[in-house]
């Protein structure tokens, strides 16, 4: 059933007794083409442009939970291509093109909001750092813009001008960059999939991997047994634990991070807006609540919650930014488990088993990626080559000494 | 994470005088061990669910380092240890 | 009525009048008054519009729940939107106003939505507003947003002050009810430390809805006994939002938020965080709505909300109240109304055989459900279905329980999953968790008796866990006699909307389409609808959606499971978490030693992570900072010039093995470095990648003085320990770090030795004290003892003298007076970069975490006879030796009257901008007056073969593309010549 403003119209007078199921509630066959293990954002794009690009439609999507039930659902809605380095930034860049057309594509409104992501930056370095950055997007083609402490005044001017500890100098600005409604995604590309004919098995966990001759001949599952010719991981936040299935140690280590929304309030900042001097970013969702968020807790962890200390580390950056804040009340906090690599940069590469394929350690950036790293996983999964823009997230590159790592920190996860 | 890490020269310290390197579980290899073991080394890591090790560094306070062994589910603390005594053998 | 008080009865102060305003409108009310009741008590009982649909809103309950009675309280700085009235106490001259209405709360246009609501069905926004694509940002967006959100925030910042604080205690006794009274009283008698937390402003919880003698005074006993006891410590007006690992729970406390007149002194709210050995969460029960059509009229209640204004604030419902309940708290609401004089027109109870005993006038309806509510703005008529016939009874207020859920929120929030009760009809926390017991009607308990029971009886297993042998409960056991009835999730053939989620306007179609358009998981659902994610967190709407769900999945509420409770309880501002950090005081400020002598001598200061340093020293007629740095440098090179270089770091370093372990922390060789030499080391990460550089000294056979850049003092120290104490604990070396000890002075220019010699007691002559010497030495004829090294940052003849900090400016002071006569400067870190980047020396612009030593031109440094230091293994590897690494080279422009800037690219001449032809970026640059042109440094594929070669510098950013010349970083005095003289 197609949505459009005539289906909801028409569905209205009919008391919306007409409308069907997003997505289907297939039992699982016995054997599929792929098995994608993971129905979060990347699983079900992967899944979706299997089906639309390379007509695979034999596919299954595994979910342990609901869809969307990981950190597509968990994160701060953000949206932007606005990256350094040349493994990077095209590919950011091809899920931007993604955004862009998106809704139309699948037929959902993820409301994609280009409103434009800030980094303010508040010392020479910095600025230096984003106008290498600037250009950098400049030269693919990205749109980017370096402004002054008067050009952020001008669209900010309620930030801390005038009293700060560390004070505004400007910002990098991408006007494309913004937000998208994050659970819509899910279910867009779900819809979008499923329609298409792919299976999206709900409360499907997968507990094994079953291996013959050296390739894997299926997933041993809470549904029992399913059967495929090519299996692809797409578990972020839980890589490891798949990974484990068949003994592949991964540059991967599982970290939390915390997310908040405030008490809805009427519109208050039109921009994503980054600090500089501390670990702070905000956008408003349209229903009216800040979505913000600061650095990870910065130890393993899988338990989706978080530390006091840091929730009062990111309200501190918050209020240094953004003073007003301080009597906006924060409604919920949460946490998500992010795959955190040794560059801080992804993985979508085959692995050792000739037909298993690996999709993982997105970092806290994974949601921005979710068009880009579907097309490329799926391009990868059906013709076992890479896409030319995901080339570089290669899971060798650091046995080959090339890493992709935009902060220079290092094989050091909580760092990145 | 919990709230005190029990430092075995200070005793039980808020965790905000600690700060965390990562994975204590695999020994620095020899210099002449080959590339796979050293990229082993820096580059692959035990990531389980459950009982974990990791190096802590008592940085506001004793400044030693430590050897903290963790449940990564409920962030429960098992075992705070020197990392001296650790050694090469982790 | 105009006035709903009543003329006695409740526990407020008629001797105390307040004065508030609403909307404008001058109103009054007394302490003892929330916002909410003195609201009631003005007859105002419509204050506020609907998130979706600006449906009329009244005040709905008495406490945390309340997702209808939202207002913004204060003005300017101290605005706060989404304020619940039934959490505000009530002040003198507080200002509330009504949100999400216009022009008017009474009119507000908005409420056209509700015309239009079947088009704007669950989730519509998900299939519409798609075409044109662009329109979203510029159109439909705009318009939702400004139609969507609740309050407004101000852009004022907040004139106020806050803090944090940690708190200990024995045992955390969380709610002051009944069962937390009993608790902490069962406790405090023992001795332990207990703290009693409460977010009322008045302890006691529903005690103090309770007109019973027996009640009132037990509370007034068991408070005056709790007072009494120095280790009982009760906050009031405070709420545990969270429950962390450790057993901190974070609670806010209510100092200042009910006057006016705010003293500066203190703060307005303060943050706990209270490490308790164990908790007891007594925080009571939740009363559950009824979904029935025209449920959120203004006028309905909970019914127990409705008690507690009559009983505590003496507050009317109205003239004539309809009670609908499937509970026996509906009862005992028309029990105290009638006794308080006041009409109950019927009890409508949903059960066949109403269990309740009742005596009172009013007629009770059995099998009977309210199926609609008339009235717009106010309730006017109950439509109520009993036995087979419907009958419209006149009303103007409307009480009901659906039972009650046990507020769990806190004992949910590390990760334990709440647990069906068919028993209780309710979900529970789950029993056992560590550090943490659940008491009174939090655990599923009814009945008053029964609570203070449990609580005193909790409280003793948990002492006595403690070491607290002697605690005995302070009230007897008593079993529960509340009769737990079957929840009416929904009332079949409701008319008009029947609300499950009153703030986000969710009603039970709203779900049915959910589940139809399989969104069926309770998450889905929730997302799907926004069901439970309102400012309340679904605290009254979270249970009835899940029965409701359960019904039409035909299972078990058990099989649909709850969303995950998460921090915070009720929401908390951001000044109680920022607390003092904000402002000026946002981090820490790390002054030098040499701070008041830089500031005397005019300097302007720059932040420098956490430091201020001198950045230059601008003289009288001096009109830009370009003028100062060329002058300072251009002085300096002919001269002598003076700066502050103490933020650099520190370390000390003894014991035996210190060489050893010196020569394999740095990639180049240490072992060999005499006493009384300094050399540059070259750091690495275990990756292979430059970590930091500095110079290290040999101050005695095994001692050696380590220096680290400003910004990498913390982390090599930790490094180094990380070496020493994890890697290779057998050697035997130490560390100490001394960054703030001494206060260091470089002394640079050809006069430098001249001037310093005027200080120094010992021959520093070239032959006696040559480049990279390194030794203590005597200040002053013997007054003061410091430390001499021969480095050069600048190129130039250059010393660097460490001194105690505290001699620090009396030092610099002498160095001043002693250069007067030869032309000495001060000068800042603009200069000093001016100088490295014309030396081409690097610093963290190149050293960016993604450079290798060969990168840089130190490929010589890397020693290959060393067997290990780390780093060594990784720089093998494919990509570390690959020919086209960005490598460092000097830049610049053919013409000097042009410039460029850090930061933009290099092409190759006439290339077309692309990645594919981007061949690296400048890392550093400057104007340097010494060539009259400026000069930078950058790193370039393949860059020490291309000297030369002409390039595009690329800085798209500002239209600047200027030509220019790939060379030889080292722009000045190649030979070294000044750097030995």
């Amino acid at each position: 059933m197609r949505y459009s403003a005539f289906s909801v119209f028409l569905n209205a007078l009919k008391g919306n007794k007409g409308w069907k199921p997003a997505w289907r509630s297939p039992v699982p066959k016995n054997h599929y083409d792929v098995i994608i293990v993971g129905g979060g954002g990347h699983g079900l794009s992967t899944a979706y442009y299997l089906a639309k690009e390379f007509g695979i439609t034999n596919v299954a999507v595994l979910e342990k939970g609901y869809v969307g039930s990981g950190n597509v659902g968990r994160n701060t809605t953000i949206i932007r291509s606005n990256y350094l380095l040349e493994g990077n930034n095209p590919f950011y860049e091809l899920s931007m093109k993604l955004w862009e057309g998106l809704e139309q594509d699948f037929n959902f409104n993820a409301m994609v909001s280009q409103r434009g992501v800030l980094n303010l930056y508040h010392s020479d370095a910095q600025r230096d750092a984003y106008t290498r950055r600037g250009n950098a997007m400049r030269l693919h083609g990205v749109d980017s813009e370096l402004l002054d402490r008067n050009g952020v005044r001008q669209m900010l001017p309620f930030l801390d001008f005038d009293n700060a500890r560390f004070p505004i100098q400007g910002a990098l600005m991408q006007r494309r960059g913004g937000t998208v409604r994050h659970d819509a995604v899910a279910w867009g590309y779900a819809r979008g999939a499923d329609s298409r004919g792919v299976d999206i098995i709900q409360n499907c966990e997968v507990k094994g991997i079953r291996r013959e001759n050296g390739r894997v001949v299926g997933v041993e599952t809470s549904l029992g047994f399913i059967g495929c010719g090519k299996l692809a991981l797409a578990a972020a936040g839980n890589s490891t634990t798949v990974a484990d299935m068949v003994d592949m140690k991964l540059p991967i280590e599982s970290h939390v991070l915390q997310a908040f929304v405030s008490e809805g309030l009427k519109p208050f900042i039109d921009n994503v807006v980054t600090f500089g001097a501390g670990h702070f970013y905000v956008s408003q969702s349209d229903k009216g609540g800040l979505v913000f968020g600061g650095d990870i807790d910065g130890y393993n962890s899988y338990a989706q919650r978080g530390n006091l200390a840091t929730v009062e580390h990111v309200a501190e950056a918050g209020v240094a930014m953004i003073p007003a804040l301080s009597r906006v009340r924060v409604l919920r906090s949460w946490g998500g488990v992010m795959d955190m690599s040794m560059d801080g940069s992804p993985i979508i590469d085959r692995t050792h088993i000739d037909n298993l394929y690996l999709n993982a350690g997105w970092c806290y950036g994974g949601f921005k990626a979710t068009p880009a790293s579907g097309f490329c996983y799926a391009h990868l999964i059906a013709t076992n080559e890479p896409h030319e823009t995901g080339r570089a997230f290669r899971l060798d590159r650091f046995a080959r000494g090339k890493m992709i790592d935009e902060k220079g920190v290092g094989a050091q996860p909580n760092l990145h | 994470m919990a709230s005190l890490i029990a430092c075995p020269h200070c005793g039980p310290r808020p965790k905000e005088e600690f700060t965390i390197r990562g994975d204590a579980g695999i020994a620095r290899p020899l210099p002449d061990a080959g590339e796979d073991e050293w990229h082993a080394y820096v580059y692959l890591r035990d990531n389980p669910r459950g009982r974990h090790k990791e190096h802590w560094h008592h940085t506001s306070g004793c400044r030693r380092w430590l050897v903290v062994e963790r449940d990564t589910m409920t962030h429960a603390i098992y075992t705070v240890t020197d990392a001296s005594a650790q050694g090469e053998t982790a | 009525m105009s006035s709903y008080r009543l003329s006695k009865g409740g526990n407020i102060d008629r001797a105390k009048p307040l004065d508030f305003t609403f909307d404008g409108k001058p109103m009054q009310g007394f302490v003892g008054d929330t916002l909410a009741s003195a609201l009631l008590a003005n007859g105002r009982q419509l204050v506020g519009r609907s998130f979706k649909y600006h449906r009329p809103r009244g005040i709905l309950t008495a406490g945390a729940a309340e997702p209808n009675a939202l207002v913004t309280i204060g003005e300017g700085g101290r605005t706060e939107a989404n304020s619940r009235a039934t959490l505000v106490e009530l002040y003198n001259g507080l200002t509330a106003k009504s949100q999400n209405r216009w022009p008017s709360v009474d009119f507000d246009l908005g409420a056209v939505n509700s015309l239009l609501s079947p088009f704007l069905s669950a989730g519509f926004y998900y299939k519409t507003f798609m075409w044109p694509a662009a329109f979203w940002e510029k159109v439909y967006e705009p318009i939702i947003r400004k139609a969507a959100g609740l309050g407004r925030a101000t852009y004022e910042a907040d004139p106020d002050s806050y803090e944090k604080c940690w708190a200990h205690c024995d045992l955390l006794v969380i709610g002051a009810g009944p069962a937390g009274l009993a608790a902490a009283l069962t406790a405090g008698r023992t001795g332990a430390r207990i703290i009693l937390v409460d977010e009322g402003f008045t302890p006691g919880g529903s005690l103090l809805s309770e007109t019973e003698q027996d009640a009132t005074n037990l509370l007034a006993q068991t408070i005056a006994e709790l007072d009494s006891l120095p280790n009982v410590r009760i906050f009031s007006r405070t709420t545990v939002f969270g429950w962390y690992d450790g057993n901190v729970f974070g609670a806010v406390e209510s100092v200042q938020k009910n006057t006016v007149t705010v003293d500066p002194n203190r703060p307005v709210e303060r943050l706990w965080r209270i490490a308790a050995k164990h908790a007891i969460l007594a925080s009571g029960a939740e009363e559950r709505p009824l979904v029935f059509g025209g449920n959120d009229v203004p006028g309905v209640m909970m019914a127990g909300a409705m008690r507690s204004y009559l009983n505590r604030q003496a507050v009317a419902p109205g003239h004539s109240t309809v009670i609908f309940t499937n509970d026996a708290s509906g009862y005992a609401t028309a029990r105290d109304l009638e006794a308080a004089g006041l009409h109950v027109a019927a009890i409508i109870d949903s059960r066949p055989d109403a269990p309740q005993k009742w005596t009172g006038s009013a007629r009770v309806l059995t099998n009977a459900v309210v199926l609609d509510v008339k009235g717009g703005r106010a309730v006017k008529s109950v439509e109520v279905f009993s036995n087979g016939r419907t009958e419209t009874i006149p009303a103007d207020a409307l009480g009901m329980s659906g039972g009650w859920s046990p507020i769990i929120h806190l004992a949910c929030h590390r990760g334990a999953k709440p647990v069906w009760s068919d028993a209780k009809s309710a979900f529970l926390a789950p029993e056992k968790q560590e550090g943490l017991t659940l008491a009174g009607s939090a655990a599923g308990l009814g009945s008053f008796e029964a609570c203070l029971g449990d609580g005193a009886a909790k409280a003793v297993p948990a002492l006595e866990a403690l070491g607290f042998s002697n605690a005995s409960a302070a009230f007897a056991a008593t079993s529960d006699n509340a009769i737990v009835s079957k929840p009416l999730w929904r009332v079949q053939g409701s008319k008009g909307k029947a609300f499950v989620d009153y703030q986000n306007d969710v009603h039970l179609k709203d779900l049915g389409l959910a589940v139809s358009e399989g969104y069926v998981h309770v998450e889905l659902a929730k997302r799907y609808t926004t069901n439970g994610m309102a400012t309340d967190q679904g605290k009254l709407s979270n249970i009835n959606a899940i029965g409701i769900l359960a019904e039409a999945r035909k299972v078990s509420p058990a099989d649909v499971g709850t969303t995950t409770f998460r921090p915070f309880y009720t929401p908390l501002s951001f000044g109680a978490l920022t607390g003092a950090s904000k402002g000026k005081h946002f981090q820490p400020v790390r002054k030098s030693p040499l701070h008041d002598w830089a500031k005397k001598n005019g300097a302007v200061f720059v932040e420098t992570g956490l430091w201020y340093r001198s950045s230059w020293f601008p003289k009288a007629g001096e009109t830009t900072w370009r003028e100062s740095v060329d002058r300072e440098v251009l002085n300096v090179r002919k001269n002598a010039g003076i700066c502050d270089v103490s933020t650099l770091g520190k370390i000390e370093i003894h014991g035996k093995d210190a060489a050893e372990f010196l020569n394999r922390v740095y990639c180049n060789a240490f072992l060999k470095l005499p006493v009384g030499k300094a050399r540059y080391g070259l750091m690495l990460r275990e990756d292979g990648m430059i970590y930091d550089d500095g110079t290290t000294s040999r101050l005695g056979e095994n001692h050696f003085f380590m220096t680290t850049t400003t910004a990498y003092a913390a982390g090599v120290m930790n490094h180094l320990e990380f070496c020493a104490q994890a890697l290779w604990p057998d050697l035997d070396v130490q560390f100490a770090s001394s960054t703030d000890q001494w206060a260091q002075i470089a002394v640079v220019g050809p006069k430098s030795r001249t001037i310093l010699q005027a200080l120094v007691d010992e021959d520093i002559s070239d032959a006696a004290f040559p480049f990279l010497g390194a030794k203590e030495v005597s200040l002053f004829g013997g007054k003061l003892t410091g430390r001499l090294f021969r480095i050069s940052f600048s190129g130039e003849l250059a010393y660097e003298l460490a001194v105690p900090a505290g001699y620090g400016e009396a030092v610099a002071d002498a160095i001043m007076e002693a250069g007067a006569p030869h032309g000495i400067c001060p000068y800042g870190v603009e200069a000093l970069g001016v100088m490295r980047i014309e030396k081409g020396h690097v610093t963290h612009s190149e050293i960016n975490g993604t450079v290798i030593p060969s990168d840089l031109g130190f490929a010589k440094m890397v020693s290959t006879a060393k067997p290990d230091f780390i780093g060594k293994a990784m720089l093998s590897r494919e990509g570390m030796v690959a020919a086209d690494r960005l490598s460092l080279v000097g830049v610049k422009p053919i013409d000097p009257a042009t410039t460029f800037k850090t930061g933009s690219h290099i092409l190759a001449k006439g290339a077309t901008p692309s990645l594919a032809n981007d061949q690296g970026y400048v890392s550093s640059s400057c104007y340097s007056p010494n060539l009259g042109s400026t000069i930078g440094l950058a790193l370039v594929k393949r860059g020490p073969q291309r000297h030369g070669e002409r390039v595009t510098v690329w800085n798209d950013l500002k239209n600047e593309y200027t030509e220019a010349e790939l060379c030889s970083p080292v722009f000045f005095d190649p030979e070294n010549g000044k750097l030995h003289g």
